[in-house]
C-alpha cells in the first residue's frame, strides 16, 4: 500500500522526469542551451530570376534535340536501327512463309480432323445452319462469354478514365454542343428515315445469326451505329429518355448473367450425359438450334449498349 | 477471283503505306477507313461472310467514329479549336 | 527461299502489312498514328489466320441443301477465332483512345517525344 503523493512532490521525483523524457513532452535543450531564433528566409528576386533562367537554359540544352548532340545521335541511331530491324523482320517472315505449304490446298496443318468433325457433326449436334455460329456459340461458348466480358470491362475502364463530375459534365456538354450544327434539318430528315432501317437491319442480322452470315457481334455493332446516328442528329436530350447509365447496367447485367446460366445448364447436362430439355428444332427454321438464338440476342444487346456507351463517354464523359 | 484478290491486296498495302506518310490526322483516319472496307471485301473473296459483315460494321464504322470523336475532343479538326478566352486551363 | 512464296501471296501480303504496322509503331511520334499502326498489325494477323483456313474451290461454312461432307466447305475454325479478335480489337482501340484523350488534357499535345520531354522537365 503506497500512499498518494501530492502533485508538486511527484514532479520532483526521478520517475516523473524519466517518463517525461521518454514521452518527449519537454524539449531538453530549451532554457539549457544558448539559441538564436532562425532568420526568416527571404528570396532575392534577382537571384531567383537568374536561377530560373539558368535552370531553363540547362533544360533546353539537355532536352532540345537541336542542341544536345547525344540526343540527336540517339534519334538517328534509333531510326536506323528500327528500319533495319523491320527489314530484317520482313525478310524473315517472307522466308518462313515461302516454306509453308501452298495456300488454298488441303495439305495445310490447320485443316485437320477438328474442322472436319465440326463440319460433319455441326448441323446435327447444334442445329445451326451457319457452322461458324454453331462453333462459337455452342462448341466454344466459353470463349464468347469471355469476349463479352472483355467488352464490359473495356466500358468500365473507359468510364474510369473519362468520367467527369456533375458540374464538369454540364460544361463539357455545353462546349460539345457549341461546335455542332443545332437542329440540322437535312441530318434530322435523313436520320428519321435511316435510323429505323439501320436498327431493323441489325435486328435481322442478330436473329438470322444461326441461318446465315452474321450474329450477335455484327448485328450489335450495326444497332450501335444506328443509335450513334440518332444521337448525332437529335442530341443527348432525346436519347437520355431511353438510354441512361441505369439502362446500360441492367441490360448488361441481364444479358451476361443469362448467358452464364444458360451455358452452365447446357455444359452441366452435356458433361453428365443428361437429357437436355432445350429442343433443337428443325434446321433452317428461325426458332431452331437450341440456345444459339437467345445467346446471339444476349451478345447483340451487350455489343450495342457497349458501342453506344463508348460514343457517349467520348463525347461528354458519362452517359 | 485470284486477280481480284491480288488487286485488293495491292490496295491494302497502298492504304497502309499512305497512312504512315499522310501529314493530316483526318486524312490518315479516312485512309484507315478505306483500308477496313478493302479488308471486308477481301473476306468475301476468302469465303468468310461472317468476318466481312463484322469488319464492315466494326472496322469501317465504329472504330472510325471513335477516332473522329477523339479528334474532335482534342480539337485537331480544323474549325473546332476553342477561341482564345476558353483556352483549356492548366490543372 | 522455299518453293511456295508466289503461291502464298496472301500470307506474304499479311507479313508486309504486319511490318508496315510495326514500323508505324516504332517510328511515328503521333499517338493517333501509333494506334492506327497497331490496328493495321491486327488486320494483318487476321488476314494470315483466314488464309490458313481458306481452301480454293470450296464454299463458305454455311450448310446448303443438307450437304454435310467435309469436302464441301472451308475450315470454319479460323473464322471463329478472327471474329473474336475483331471485336476485342475495338475494345482495345477505345481504351487506347481514351488514354490519348487523358494525355492530351494533361499535356496539350499528341507528340510522344514532347510528352516525355515535359515529363523529364517536371523531374519525374
Amino acid at each position: 500500500m503506497s500512499k498518494k503523493r501530492p502533485a508538486s512532490e511527484y514532479q520532483k521525483t526521478f520517475a516523473f522526469r524519466f517518463f517525461r523524457w521518454l514521452s518527449g513532452s519537454k524539449d531538453p535543450y530549451l532554457g539549457e542551451v544558448e539559441m538564436h531564433p532562425q532568420k526568416e528566409f527571404r528570396a532575392d528576386p534577382e537571384a531567383a530570376l537568374r536561377h530560373e533562367k539558368e535552370h531553363d537554359a540547362i533544360l533546353d540544352k539537355v532536352y532540345n534535340p537541336e542542341r544536345n548532340m547525344e540526343m540527336k545521335l540517339f534519334h538517328k541511331l534509333y531510326h536506323a536501327t528500327s528500319i533495319i530491324f523491320c527489314l530484317f523482320l520482313i525478310a524473315l517472315l517472307l522466308v518462313t512463309i515461302s516454306w509453308l505449304p501452298a495456300s488454298g490446298t488441303i495439305e495445310r496443318p490447320a485443316n485437320n480432323e477438328v474442322a472436319e468433325r465440326y463440319i460433319e457433326k455441326g448441323l446435327e449436334e447444334t442445329g445451326a445452319v451457319n457452322i461458324v455460329a454453331g462453333m462459337i456459340l455452342d462448341y466454344r461458348a466459353f470463349d464468347t462469354l469471355g469476349e463479352s466480358h472483355v467488352l464490359f470491362t473495356a466500358t468500365i475502364t473507359v468510364l474510369i478514365l473519362l468520367r467527369l463530375n456533375k458540374t464538369e459534365k454540364d460544361e463539357a456538354e455545353l462546349s460539345d454542343r457549341r461546335f455542332e450544327p443545332k437542329n440540322d434539318a437535312i441530318l434530322q430528315l435523313v436520320a428519321t428515315f435511316l435510323v429505323p432501317v439501320i436498327i431493323i437491319f441489325g435486328i435481322y442480322i442478330i436473329l438470322n445469326g444461326h441461318l446465315g452470315p452474321g450474329g450477335g457481334f455484327s448485328g450489335g455493332a450495326v444497332i450501335g451505329a444506328g443509335l450513334v446516328l440518332y444521337l448525332n442528329a437529335f442530341g443527348f436530350k432525346k436519347t437520355e429518355r431511353f438510354f441512361t447509365e441505369k439502362t446500360y447496367k441492367w441490360v448488361c447485367f441481364f444479358s451476361l448473367s443469362f448467358y452464364c446460366l444458360a451455358k452452365s445448364y447446357s455444359f452441366y447436362t452435356g458433361a453428365n450425359q443428361l437429357h437436355s430439355v432445350i429442343p433443337k428444332g428443325t434446321p433452317g427454321a428461325i426458332l431452331s438450334s437450341g440456345l444459339i438464338l437467345p445467346l446471339n440476342i444476349a451478345v447483340g444487346l451487350v455489343v450495342a449498349c457497349t458501342i453506344y456507351a463508348f460514343y457517349a463517354m467520348f463525347r461528354k464523359g458519362g452517359f | 477471283m485470284t486477280a481480284f484478290q491480288i488487286i485488293l491486296m495491292g490496295l491494302l498495302i497502298i492504304c497502309a503505306v499512305s497512312v504512315s506518310f499522310s501529314k493530316n490526322l483526318l486524312n490518315a483516319i479516312l485512309i484507315y477507313m478505306s483500308f477496313s472496307l478493302v479488308m471486308s471485301m477481301l473476306w468475301i473473296c476468302l469465303e468468310s461472310p461472317d468476318l466481312a459483315i463484322t469488319e464492315a460494321a466494326v472496322g469501317a464504322g465504329i472504330t472510325s467514329v471513335l477516332f473522329f470523336v477523339t479528334l474532335k475532343k482534342i480539337h485537331a479538326i480544323e474549325g473546332t479549336e476553342p477561341s482564345k478566352k476558353e483556352e483549356p486551363k492548366d490543372e | 527461299m522455299g518453293p511456295n512464296l508466289l503461291a502464298n501471296y496472301g500470307e506474304a501480303v499479311s507479313a508486309v502489312l504486319f511490318c508496315i504496322g510495326f514500323t508505324n509503331l516504332l517510328l511515328q511520334t503521333n499517338l493517333i498514328k501509333k494506334i492506327i499502326g497497331l490496328n493495321i498489325m491486327d488486320s494483318a494477323i487476321y488476314l494470315f489466320l483466314a488464309e490458313k483456313g481458306y481452301i480454293a474451290g470450296r464454299a463458305a461454312p454455311i450448310v446448303v441443301d443438307g450437304v454435310t461432307s467435309a469436302e464441301a466447305y472451308i475450315n470454319p475454325i479460323p473464322s471463329g477465332l478472327v471474329l473474336t479478335g475483331i471485336v476485342v480489337s475495338v475494345s482495345v482501340t477505345a481504351l487506347m483512345l481514351s488514354l490519348t484523350i487523358r494525355l492530351y488534357t494533361r499535356y496539350h499535345t499528341l507528340d510522344l517525344d514532347e510528352i516525355s520531354t515535359q515529363l523529364k522537365k517536371e523531374g519525374r
